[in-house]
């Protein structure tokens, strides 16, 4: 593959943006690229990176899959495979400009595809994934089938055939990176030439990785995409969890678990995306002593079954997905992460000048606490709550409160209303988890290391 | 009085640009459109007064010594990096871990601070660093401290709850801090003992506050009628038993 490792170390970290209209008016990629690009200094060139949202209004009905290959060969076999699975609608070389900064370009392929019916019906599925496809709200079990049936290609082509990456392939958006600062990228990709209506970037400063064009952000799973400023400690943990799942790291990154782990939660086990980041950003246990009584039940388990989907380290992420952007920081907030709105636009930056070079009048600018979920949703009367308003409160507020809701909404199918029907449910996804097993058959015991674990990092 | 345009610039040329007037003798310069540009004002000596319009970027004035550097705006992470004497009045708030390893000067800030406002700060002899914060800090206010004053209003910003995050005072072993109104005990690290500030303290405390409203206006009479916390570290040396064997 093409890989490069970074030769040379400046002091420095990632950067990354986000641009939203909350009412899905599009706009090009012009503003994403003139605020990312302030951050010049940030990153080094051996990475950079968008993703764009509502770019294939034509094509919406159909996955968007964004290839690297790196030979013609490579090509034949991938679009092979693609065949017996994908009825491909079109397929083209992705449209770019000559660079002379951007070199070693593999060869970059989109396609537009839908599942084959009779791949689809022919996929098997464990019992526990058939378990999960019924209780995802706001989904048919049929979409459920098919975004797993899409994953699992997706997984299958980055870790079988070689010589193919896959950038993205979500609907109605699409991964545009490369190795190159993230202005460049963008110039490279055309960006200014689509419209969207949210976009995020990212430039990369790798530190412990190849600088790589599979490693460079945003890291993509069907619509979720994630650009990520900083490192993963805990990366090994969460990656052999996430392998409990059928997820398979190849990308040499770390962010990549983060996509992974904000699948799980929210696509495979049907739970609010605050949930997600409850569990990765996790409040410490004094915090989770000092909660009111619904909120502590709520945290407790949240740490004990996802406890393996604790990130440690530090970081900031934008996330953008089919409900809107949304921003987290590490609980100790190692890393900057500013926010700002005026009108329909929400804006994410690691730095406020970042926004201010797109919008210099900003209605609010604000920095989100350590682990405090930043959400932009779409205004749309079919969304759910959670996104109706651009809503900044800390997990113990939020997210908790929205377990709960979100596990009552799944209650209508689930017959689950209560808490401790939500142990339940819970012991569902024990089944595949036999290190939260373990955690769950000595609660307490468990608490206890995990207690000793904060209390080191606190330490430090 | 001199005058540049800072839109467009790199760090490089703009802080090029202000060295080359400060060493032809200019007392004052204004910056306008400031955007982002790092290392403003850094490493600078002498009595001159920079006006900065803008958000200027991250490490500004850091290693100063002497200037007066006035933000209409607000300011990034780590301003006043190593800042030895000066002063900094920001019309706005601060981002994370200003005054970071300060050793002398003064920081004002209207509004709020984010994390790690004054960590590891210290003083020695006469050199004394002060922040005063008007809004609301982050955690880790102070974390590491080593020295000097740092003051928190609350006043500026309608917020709710305890103006100070958590882990305050997280590993300080020397210096002071003064909070209006106080916090929770569970806001505190290990390391620091909380008390009610006494007359001598609140002297200290009225000198800074006059200055604050000075510099953005208020009443300094109605900030003082609040009870003031006094936040001292048990000891000089917390880790030393960590460290010698």
């Amino acid at each position: 593959m093409l890989q490069k490792e970074g030769v040379i170390r400046i002091p420095s970290g990632c950067a990354i943006a986000g641009i939203i209209n909350r009412k899905k008016k599009t706009f090009s990629g012009d503003s994403i690229i003139t605020s990312i690009s302030l951050m010049h200094d940030r990153s080094n060139g051996l990475g950079g990176g968008f993703a764009a949202y509502g770019i294939y209004p034509g094509q919406k009905e159909l996955y968007a899959i964004h290839i690297f290959f790196d030979s013609h060969e490579a090509r034949m076999s991938t679009e092979k495979y693609l065949g017996r699975y994908f009825d491909i609608e079109s397929g083209e070389m992705m449209p770019t400009r000559k660079s002379a900064v951007i070199k070693q370009a593999p060869l970059i392929w989109r396609y537009f595809a839908g599942p084959k019916e009779a791949a689809l019906e022919a996929e098997e599925f464990s019992f526990e994934d058939e378990d999960n496809f019924k209780s995802i709200p706001d989904a048919d079990a049929e979409g459920a089938r098919e975004k797993e049936f899409v994953v699992r290609r997706v997984m299958h082509i980055n870790s079988s055939l070689p010589g193919a990456f896959v950038a993205s392939c979500g609907k109605n958006m699409g991964a545009f990176k490369a190795v190159g600062y993230p202005e460049d990228v963008g110039e490279f990709y055309m960006l200014d030439k689509y419209r969207g209506y949210l976009w995020t970037a990212h430039g990369r400063f790798p530190t412990n990785t190849p600088g790589w064009w599979g490693g460079a952000h945003p890291f993509t799973l069907l619509d979720m995409s994630v650009v990520h400023n900083g490192e993963i400690s805990s990366y090994d943990a969460n990656r052999r969890y996430l392998e409990m799942f059928g997820y398979k790291c190849t990308l040499q990154t770390d962010t990549e678990a983060i996509t992974y782990i904000l699948d799980l939660i929210t696509r495979k086990h049907g739970l609010p995306l605050s949930t997600a980041m409850a569990a990765m950003a996790a409040p410490f246990w004094d915090e989770i002593s000092r909660m009111p009584d619904e909120m502590r039940d709520s945290a407790r388990k949240i740490r004990i079954i996802y406890g393996s989907a604790l990130v440690n380290g530090p970081f900031s992420i934008i996330l953008g997905c089919e409900k809107g952007m949304f921003a987290l920081n590490d609980r100790i907030k190692l890393r900057s992460l500013i926010a700002a709105e005026k009108g329909d636009y929400v804006y994410a930056a690691s730095e406020e000048s970042a926004i201010r070079a797109v919008c210099n009048t900003p209605e609010r600018v604000w920095s989100p606490r350590g682990g405090e979920l930043l959400s932009a949703g779409y205004e749309e009367a079919d969304h759910d709550t959670e996104n109706e308003t651009v809503n900044v409160s800390r997990y113990i507020e939020n997210g908790l409160v929205n377990i709960n809701a979100g596990i009552q909404d799944r209650g209508v199918d689930m017959h689950i209303e209560t808490n401790a029907d939500y142990a339940g449910r819970s012991n569902n996804f024990l089944k595949y988890n036999r290190n939260s097993k373990r955690v769950m058959a000595g609660t307490n015991a468990g608490l206890k290391r995990e207690s000793e674990r904060d209390t080191e990092v606190r330490a430090v | 009085m001199f005058e540049l345009n800072a839109a467009g610039l790199h760090f490089t040329e703009l802080n090029r640009k202000v060295r080359e007037l400060l060493k032809d003798g200019a007392e004052e310069i204004i910056l306008k459109n400031v955007g982002g540009q790092r290392y403003i004002a850094d490493g600078i000596t002498g009595s001159q007064k920079i006006y900065i319009e803008g958000v200027p970027g991250n490490d500004m004035a850091a290693y100063m010594d002497g200037p007066e550097v006035t933000v209409f705006g607000n300011v990034q992470d780590s301003a006043a990096n190593t800042m030895n004497s000066g002063r900094i009045i920001i019309h706005g708030s601060a981002g994370d871990t200003a005054g970071y390893a300060m050793r002398g000067g003064e920081i004002f800030i209207r509004d709020d601070a984010g994390y790690r406002t004054g960590i590891h700060m210290k003083e020695y002899k006469d050199k004394k660093p002060v922040i005063v914060i008007g809004g609301k800090a982050g955690d880790f206010l102070g974390e590491y401290m080593a020295g000097g004053i740092i003051v928190l209003l609350g006043i500026s910003s309608g917020h709710e709850g305890d103006i100070v995050g958590s882990y305050c005072g997280t590993g300080m072993h020397n210096g002071v801090i003064y909070i209006r109104g106080g916090a929770e005990a569970y806001r505190f690290g290990k390391e620091v003992k909380t008390e009610d500030a006494v007359p001598g303290d609140l002297e200290i405390i009225s000198g800074y506050v006059a200055r604050y409203t000075e510099y953005f206006g208020g009443n300094a009479a109605g900030i003082m009628s609040h009870k003031f916390q006094k936040i001292t570290s048990f000891s000089s040396r917390p880790y030393g038993k960590i460290y010698a064997h």
